[in-house]
């Protein structure tokens, strides 16, 4: 944990702190940055926004978007949305989760993928869609899932 | 000059001509297709050949079905839009029509001279807030302005008093397009008469609802008719500051915007003393962080804060207390590029369109079981049987039509009887649906009525801030139900708890989620009550999907012994020899279906 640099942490501090309502933002860079939310980041945050600790981690943990543990090199989301549902989403979280070995919300011990779920991506005329990182595969299949992550094992993509 | 485009017109010939182009659909969607490879393989393709052609980027022109898109502009301004391209076909298509303007038509999906002006995919359509996307490059701010853009602000900046735009926009007759439909021109009315300042204008680009990307196409395909829409809405109402609060998976569309508003800076078209006039007016954007409560008003503005998104208990509205306590205009994205248009090009021009209460073309994302998926604009008092049988082209693989559900989580699933439903704010609200903000997914005759409203409880159970009692305890005591009955587990007074429990929960909560968060329920309820019967009485998912109700077996006879399912099956549960009949183990089956997709021999039965 000691280990955390917090020098980048301060600099987005203090850029971002005499701006109005700005602790999000401050979150969301900080996440940018270090992939996650680190506990003693946190702290620091609290102090140097001068917000109490409970506002901050009320604050995050209010929003799915942040993630208190480190993430993998992809993260992979598998949209739920309405669209990708009624066709067929759910099989592509089950083999995405056989795949992989791990459950949505986990990373890979290898600390390469991040299995996660997201509410729609947008591209619903394209459903079934997952999201790695920032780009959007759309027109899944599960045989098509299964060859993406084995093009992103192979560092053929990303 | 405006330049709007009705059936063929999307694909009018271009006045003005710089030359061969080829426009790359990259919208967050043609991306997710593919087109990215597309591009980069145009460009690597007309760079070492040397060709007199440019490689351009666009948004997205609607026709995702087609996706990727790449269009050609010719030399003459005629346009010509290829579909479903791939890396290997786009070489070899560019290399031919540079040698004798030819295009194999099997390639061609429409164009100036080709099917667009009988295609009723385009014929049906009126396109007035999606004029320019997937037709202009959106990170070209000149590109805008040659089709009109920006002279509506100038106009209205040089010649028009405040009150008289307000007056415009009310003429107009635009209702918000963000769900509930209120009038806009009464919206900024009442923030431009509030006491307080500085006043704000927010823009809602938080598009939540799951089924739905009208907003992300629209500020990835014309960001700057968002752009242009809120600085005339701050001058009419009096604001030096704006926000635009972006969902955080639309990171394409963040990108776009950033460059939209530097460059709307640079030609004195935003911030100090804009046009050289006394007006000024900033943007920034906020990236919303993946709550969906905070698509609602009051509980946005608390997220621009900085706050935790929960919502507060209007009135008082944030036309008169909104952000930091301060009048605050907040309008959807389509709302602001719907007046740019319209300032544009005057409110008896607008209002000529649509119904007598629903003014004006609205942008639906139609998505689902539907052939033609992608994304439409359509004026007012059109049949949702039009929409979907002319524009969407009926049901994917020759299904039957089960329902359209439009409104998201706050909405309904509307049936087949009630197909000739006008849309018009009055007319869909009638049917137990909302018209929403234009997500329209389409379900066919494998979908589960009592499924897909345990999906929408989940989600809005999911998603409920947890401040009203009724709608935290209330939603998660409906889809516990409902998770019963999709197991087979369904007990006879059910369905009454159900209608109860809803009343309760519409009437003890706080803000929209809650108010609406049994609509699904209810319409499902109200026209599919037969799905739900079948559930709990006799133990049986007429759509075959409920994976509590099912099982799958291997047909002996028909079983070849191939083992592709066997390879496919994520649990295991699948045994055989090579070439023997294979054996799936109902303890280990996750009832997931994937071998009855994977089997090409038939030999999957679902019961
Ligand atoms: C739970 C909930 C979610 C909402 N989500 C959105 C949204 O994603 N986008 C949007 O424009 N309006 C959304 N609204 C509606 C807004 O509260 C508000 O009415 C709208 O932004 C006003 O803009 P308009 O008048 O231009 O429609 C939502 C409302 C509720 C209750
Ligand atoms: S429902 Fe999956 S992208 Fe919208």
């Amino acid at each position: 944990m000691d280990t955390i640099d917090t020098q980048a942490a301060i600099a987005i501090i203090e850029r971002e702190n005499d701006k109005q309502g700005a602790l999000i933002s401050i979150l969301q860079q900080v996440q940018e940055e270090y992939g996650y939310l680190p506990e003693k980041i946190l702290h620091l945050i609290a102090r140097r926004t001068q917000n109490p600790e409970s506002k901050v981690m009320a604050t995050a943990s209010f929003y799915s978007q942040f993630r208190f543990e480190p993430s993998g090199r992809f993260t992979i989301k598998v949209c739920q949305g309405t669209a990708c549902h009624i066709s067929g989403a759910s099989k592509l979280l089950d083999v995405l989760e056989e795949e992989l070995g791990i459950a949505e919300g986990e990373t890979t011990k290898d600390r390469l993928f991040t299995l996660e779920t997201v509410a729609c991506l947008g591209c619903c005329s394209l459903a079934p869609v997952i999201m790695i990182n920032e780009t959007a595969y759309g027109r899944l299949t599960t045989n098509k899932v299964k060859k993406i992550i084995n093009d992103f094992r192979n560092g053929r993509t990303g | 000059m405006a330049s709007f485009s009705q059936g063929g017109g999307v694909l009018k010939k271009r006045s003005k001509t710089e030359g061969t182009r080829l426009k790359v659909g990259l919208g967050a969607c043609g991306i997710a297709a593919g087109a990215m490879n597309v591009f980069e393989e145009a460009r690597k393709t007309v760079e070492e050949n040397d060709l007199p052609i440019r490689v351009e980027r666009t948004g997205c022109i609607g026709m995702c079905h087609h996706e990727p898109l790449v269009e050609i502009e010719e030399k003459d301004g005629g346009r010509i839009l290829l579909g479903e391209m791939t890396p290997e076909k786009i070489a070899p298509i560019i290399a031919q029509y540079m040698e004798n303007g030819h295009i194999d038509p099997d390639n061609i999906v429409a164009g100036t001279d080709y099917i667009t002006e009988n295609d009723p995919f385009f014929s049906k359509q009126y396109r007035i807030v999606l004029s320019n996307c997937g037709t202009i490059n959106p990170e070209s701010i000149d590109e805008y302005r040659e089709t009109g853009g920006y002279e509506g602000l100038a106009r209205a900046i040089r010649e028009i008093d405040p009150d008289e735009i307000i007056r415009e926009v009310l003429d107009s007759g635009l209702r918000g397009r963000g769900g509930a439909g209120f009038p806009t021109g009464l919206k900024w009315k009442f923030t431009k008469q509030a006491a307080g300042s500085p006043k704000y204008v927010v823009c809602n680009a938080d598009e939540g609802d799951p089924g739905a990307f009208m907003d992300r196409s629209t500020l990835e395909g014309d960001p700057h008719s968002v752009i242009e829409g809120m600085t005339i809405a701050a001058y009419a109402i009096g604001a030096s500051d704006g926000y635009i609060y972006v969902r955080a998976e639309y990171p394409l569309a963040v990108s776009r915007l950033k460059t939209a508003i530097r460059q709307a800076n640079e030609a004195g078209l935003l911030g100090e003393h804009i046009l050289e006039s006394d007006f000024s007016f900033d943007i920034r954007i906020k990236e919303g962080a993946g709550a969906f409560v905070c698509g609602e008003e009051t509980a946005l503005l608390a997220s621009i804060e900085g706050e935790r998104g929960l919502p507060r208990l209007r009135p008082p509205f944030p036309a008169t207390k909104g952000l930091w306590g301060k009048p605050t205009n907040i309008n959807n994205v389509e709302t602001y590029a719907s007046v740019s248009r319209i300032i544009q090009n005057g409110a008896s021009w607008y209002s000529g369109f649509g119904t007598e209460k629903s003014k004006g073309t609205k942008v639906f994302a139609l998505a689902g079981k539907i052939r033609k998926g992608g994304l439409i604009e359509v004026p007012m008092g059109i049949t949702l049987k039009e929409i979907i049988y002319d524009i969407g082209g009926g049901i994917k693989e020759g299904k039957r039509f089960k329902a359209v559900q439009m409104g998201g989580p706050s909405g309904g699933c509307i049936p087949e009887s009630l197909l000739d439903t006008t849309i018009d704010y009055d007319s869909v609200t009638k049917t137990g649906a909302i018209m929403g903000s234009g997500g329209m997914v389409v379900m066919d005759e494998e979908t589960c009525m009592v499924e897909v409203a345990r999906f929408f409880l989940e989600f809005t159970q999911n998603e409920s801030c947890g401040k009203c009692t009724f709608c935290r305890i209330g939603t998660k005591r409906m889809l516990e139900i409902l998770e019963r009955i999709t197991n087979g587990l369904g007990r006879e007074d059910d369905i009454e708890r159900l209608e109860t429990l809803a009343q309760s929960v519409k009437s003890g909560s706080l803000c929209g989620l809650g108010q609406t968060a049994p609509n699904p329920v209810l319409t499902t309820l109200r026209y599919f009550r037969d799905e739900y019967e079948a559930h709990i009485k006799e133990k049986r998912c007429p759509a075959k999907q409920c994976r509590g109700l099912i099982s799958y077996r291997i047909l002996p006879e028909e079983c070849v012994g191939c083992g592709v399912c066997l390879k496919n099956c994520p649990v295991d549960a699948i045994r055989g020899e090579k070439k023997q009949v294979h054996e799936i183990d109902p303890k280990k089956c996750i009832k997931c279906g994937i071998c009855l997709d994977s089997c090409r021999f038939g030999a999957v039965e679902v019961r």
